[in-house]
Parts: C-alpha cells; sequence; structure tokens
C-alpha cells in the first residue's frame, strides 16, 4: 500500500514537486473559482485561460519569460473586452466571445509559424506539471498569498457582488471596482497555473472543486477551504493515476477533479430523492464550520464577520 | 407627525428628475424629509417610485433638480443609508441560510476588514427577532417561502442600523401577521429617529405616513394622506379611487 501510495512521491523528485505544483494551483484555483462560479464567471475565465495564448506565444518566439506575454495577452483581452463593452450596445458576453476566438486565432496563427512550437504549444495548453521548476512554484506560491490576501480583505464586496451588484454598491462596495478585482485575481491564477496544467485544463481546475464543494456546502469560506481540499485530492489522485497508468498529468488530475463533481452530484441527488420520498424537506448542505448548524429550537444568532463572508 | 420625534431634514429634494440614461422616468419632484418621518411613495407601475428610490440610494445619477441625503450626495453615506430593493436576490448558487442573509446588513458598517463585534452581533440578533425570522433563520434562503424572504431582507435593513431607510415595496409578499410586524418595526425605527421613504401599492400602507407623494411620471399630489389620498387625486392617477 505504502508502494502504491506513497512512494512514487517519496522516490521521485520531479513527482513530489508535480504535487506541490498541483496543490498550489488548486488553492489560488479555489479562491478564484469559487468566486467565478458564484458571480458566473465561467466564460469570461474561460476566455482569459484562452486569452493568454497569443501573448504567451509571442513571448517564446521573441525569448522573454512566458509569465509576461500571458500577462500581456490577460491585458489585451480585458482591455478590449471593457472598450467593446462600454463603447457599443453589444453585452460584455458577446465581447468576450469576440476576443476569446480572435485572442485563439491569433495564438494559432503564431505558433503556426514555426516548428519550435511543437512541443511548447502543446504545453502552453495542456501544461507540464511533471516537468515543474523550483522558479515555477516560487510564481505559484507568491500568486497563492496574493490571491489569498486579496480575496480576503474583499470578501465581503466580492460576496454581494456574487449576490447582487446593487446590495454591494448601496453597502459602500463600488461594484464596478470590486469586480475589476474579481477578474484581476482570475488573471492571477491562470496566469499562475498555467505552466503546470496548461490554458485548457486550468479551466477545469477553476471550475470543477469549486462547484463540487457548492453542492455541499453553505458558508462561502467553506466553499473555498473544501474545494481547497478537493483540488488537492484530485491533484494527488490524478499523479498517482498518471503515474501507475502512465497517463498525461494535467489530463489526469482535471479528469479526477470533474469525476469527483459528477460523484457528489450524483450522491446530492440521490440524497435529495430519499429525502423527498420520505416527506422530508431537501437536506440542507453540510455545514461550513461550527456556527451555521440548524437548530431544531433554532435560536437565531448571526455573525455578521463571519457569517457568509468568511 | 404621529408622535415621533422629527427634526432636521434629512433628504431634501429640489425639482427633481429621476430616470435611466438622460431621460427623466418621473419630473419635478420636491419634499423635504425630516429624521424620524414616513415618506410613501404611491403610484402605478412604471410611475417613477422605484426610480426615485434609487436615486436616493445614489445607485442611479438624478436627471435634473438637487438631492441630498444626510447632507450629502445620495450613496456617499451607505452605513447611515439602508435600502430594501423591490426584488432582493433570493436564488443564489450558495445557499446562504437567513441569518446569514441579516448579517450581510452590517457589512456596511463593517467596512471591509473590521471584525464583526458584540454590538453588530446584538444589532442583528434584534433585527432577526424584531421581523419573526427566528423560526427560519438558519435554513437556506432559496428554500424560504416568499414572505419569509422578505422578512429576511427587511431585517437584513433593520440590521443596518440606518438613519434613513428606502424601502421598495416592502409589504409585498407579507402576510397579515409580517404586515403587523413590519408596521411595528418602522413605527419602532422611527420612534429612534430614522426616516422611512417607501414605495407602496397599498393605500393602508400610507395611513401613518407623514408626507404622501402620489406619482404618475410627475408628482399628482403632495401633502399628509388626508390631503393626498382624495377621490379625485386617485381617479388621476390611478384611474378609480381606490378602497380606502
Amino acid at each position: 500500500m505504502n508502494d502504491t501510495f506513497f512512494r512514487p512521491f517519496t522516490d521521485n523528485e520531479f513527482l513530489m514537486r508535480a504535487l506541490v505544483a498541483g496543490v498550489l494551483v488548486a488553492v489560488s484555483c479555489a479562491v478564484v473559482g469559487t468566486f467565478v462560479v458564484l458571480r458566473g464567471l465561467a466564460f469570461v475565465a474561460d476566455a482569459l485561460a484562452h486569452g493568454v495564448l497569443p501573448g504567451i506565444a509571442t513571448a517564446i518566439l521573441l525569448g522573454f519569460p512566458v509569465i509576461l506575454g500571458a500577462v500581456a495577452g490577460t491585458v489585451v483581452m480585458m482591455g478590449g473586452v471593457s472598450v467593446i463593452t462600454k463603447r457599443s450596445r453589444l453585452s460584455s458576453d458577446t465581447a468576450i466571445g469576440l476576443f476569446f476566438a480572435g485572442m485563439l486565432a491569433l495564438g494559432v496563427m503564431i505558433t503556426s509559424r514555426s516548428d519550435k512550437f511543437k512541443g511548447d504549444l502543446t504545453n502552453i495548453l495542456f501544461g507540464d506539471l511533471l516537468g515543474v521548476d523550483m522558479t515555477a512554484l516560487w510564481w505559484q506560491a507568491s500568486a497563492v498569498i496574493v490571491v489569498a490576501a486579496i480575496a480576503w480583505v474583499c470578501r465581503r464586496p466580492f460576496l454581494l457582488l456574487c449576490i447582487e451588484p446593487e446590495i454591494a454598491a448601496t453597502s459602500g462596495f463600488k461594484p464596478r471596482r470590486y469586480q475589476s478585482l474579481m477578474l484581476m485575481i482570475v488573471a492571477i491564477a491562470i496566469i499562475s497555473s498555467f505552466q503546470s496544467v496548461g490554458t485548457l485544463l486550468v479551466f477545469g481546475m477553476l471550475l470543477a472543486p469549486a462547484s463540487t464543494a457548492a453542492l455541499v456546502t453553505r458558508r462561502l469560506g467553506a466553499m473555498v477551504g473544501v474545494a481547497a481540499l478537493l483540488g488537492s485530492l484530485s491533484t494527488y489522485v490524478g499523479l498517482l493515476l498518471s503515474y501507475h497508468a502512465d497517463l498525461a498529468a494535467g489530463a489526469s488530475v482535471v479528469a479526477v477533479a470533474v469525476g469527483i463533481f459528477l460523484v457528489t452530484f450524483a450522491a446530492v441527488e440521490v440524497r435529495t430523492g430519499i429525502a423527498r420520498r420520505r416527506g422530508a424537506p431537501a437536506p440542507i448542505p453540510v455545514h461550513g464550520h461550527g456556527h451555521a448548524h440548524d437548530h431544531p429550537h433554532s435560536h437565531a444568532h448571526a455573525d455578521p464577520t463571519g457569517g457568509p463572508s468568511r | 407627525m404621529s408622535g415621533h420625534p422629527v427634526s432636521e431634514h434629512v433628504i431634501v429634494a429640489r425639482d427633481l428628475d429621476v430616470g435611466y440614461d438622460g431621460r427623466a422616468v418621473t419630473q419635478g419632484v420636491s419634499f423635504d424629509l425630516p429624521s424620524g418621518a414616513l415618506l410613501c411613495l404611491i403610484g402605478t407601475n412604471g410611475s417613477g417610485k422605484s426610480t426615485l428610490l434609487k436615486t436616493l440610494a445614489g445607485l442611479i445619477d438624478p436627471v435634473g433638480g438637487s438631492v441630498s441625503v444626510l447632507g450629502g450626495a445620495p450613496g456617499t453615506q451607505p452605513a447611515r443609508v439602508g435600502y430594501l430593493a423591490q426584488r432582493p436576490a433570493s436564488s443564489f448558487t450558495l445557499p446562504i441560510c437567513a441569518a446569514d442573509v441579516v448579517a450581510m446588513g452590517r457589512f456596511a458598517a463593517l467596512g471591509l476588514v473590521r471584525r464583526a463585534g458584540k454590538d453588530d452581533r446584538r444589532l442583528c440578533a434584534e433585527s432577526i427577532e424584531r421581523m419573526g425570522v427566528g423560526p427560519f433563520a438558519h435554513q437556506p434562503l432559496m428554500e424560504l417561502s416568499g414572505g419569509q424572504q422578505q422578512r429576511t431582507h427587511l431585517a437584513q435593513a433593520l440590521a443596518r442600523r440606518a438613519e434613513v431607510l428606502l424601502l421598495d415595496e416592502p409589504t409585498a409578499g407579507l402576510d397579515p401577521n409580517g404586515r403587523e410586524t413590519f408596521a411595528q418595526a418602522i413605527r419602532d425605527e422611527r420612534a429612534r429617529g430614522c426616516a422611512v421613504a417607501m414605495a407602496t401599492h397599498d393605500l393602508a400602507d400610507a395611513e401613518d405616513a407623514d408626507v404622501v407623494i402620489l406619482l404618475a411620471g410627475r408628482i399628482v399630489a403632495a401633502g399628509t394622506p388626508a390631503e393626498v389620498l382624495t377621490d379625485d387625486n386617485l381617479r388621476a392617477s390611478f384611474g378609480f379611487t381606490g378602497p380606502h
């Protein structure tokens, strides 16, 4: 058992690094993915994940650090979407879709210019989790700190924004400012994660653990925590699968994360069905932490801090 | 003035035009609302009640004229002004419970990072008690009935401990018991000096008001309930005299 579950990591330094990188990706994607799921930003996150492609490709072509290229790609993408949305009557979805397709096309055009992109393009799209070096790990660790710090400080406006921008505005939090900050941490998570799991698969890590957590929690802090745990578990199981069955590492991790979502979804459906058959109210998702429990005698106590914002 | 402590004007509107994208929905609104007073906005759908409340809340800019809330521009003192939208959000991916929704009423006072203290928790617990939210405080909002959700949102507005409350159709969906609970809460708020401006379709809600404004894209009539809720005015606004 030890040989199957732990030895691969202790015996192979690259696999241990991949595990650390995967956990860092899981944590930053859990924090950001929670808001992506709650605010309904899946499309913009997907577009951002692909929008970095031409920037990365250009950076490789010109010999710049790929991170700089990714940042440039993100800035162009978000700036373009913002200008089109403000200056035309087109919806933001349309603007995002246009830039999504345009940036992806531009990225493919740039990479088609040279044979040297063949390996790099696969890495850009699907990552190279097993080839992560210490520099990438430091980048990811820094990104986790930045993303978590911003999300913690802005937890109240972010939560209100996810519910209804009007509530955020009348609570003194400018919706546009916090929407921009939310998109910024989405971009940071994507840029810092693409080297490990690629621009295509990072989208799965953003959505799958957070969506699963949304099924079984009812507080923001709990959702982030459960999503981080599930993302880390997916990384561990995915890497083991990859090691023992000789499968692509990044894809295995994301496939496990999506698999956990499907299993959880089925379990919640079954539980709801059983509860309905018994005539009881639909089951209430498990609690984030001890505070949000259902008392039969229900004495009301609210925790504004933390309440939903933790 | 119903025996409530009324002093300085907390809302002052002069020739106020409200609307969207520079186009006025309602024009020429002028009134002064003292602290502790109740203003009722009455009118048909689309008469500009909600637009006026949104303007007072700072959600949209005035199209013309001037308005001040607590001596400043609308929306600049969120911790002192509570706002309840006509259809508050109730469907949310995360099944937040009613007590947590009430707790959000303290966010404006807490700001970004300040931790909630005893007073914040006490205000939330009191608001839950006052609006009768206790029995379902720990159930997810989305699983509650429309009336229970409305009580929850009203408790959230009360938890802000505001000096001005802007309520858009606050009694919508409430049963008679809920209406009485709400009416008592509003009486208590006014007794401590909070001014209340609310939009309503229900003429009975306006009976306790200090000022009633009858809207139909403009002010049809403004004054005390007795002055405003006359057959002629109601006919001019609604096309019938109403059940009063």
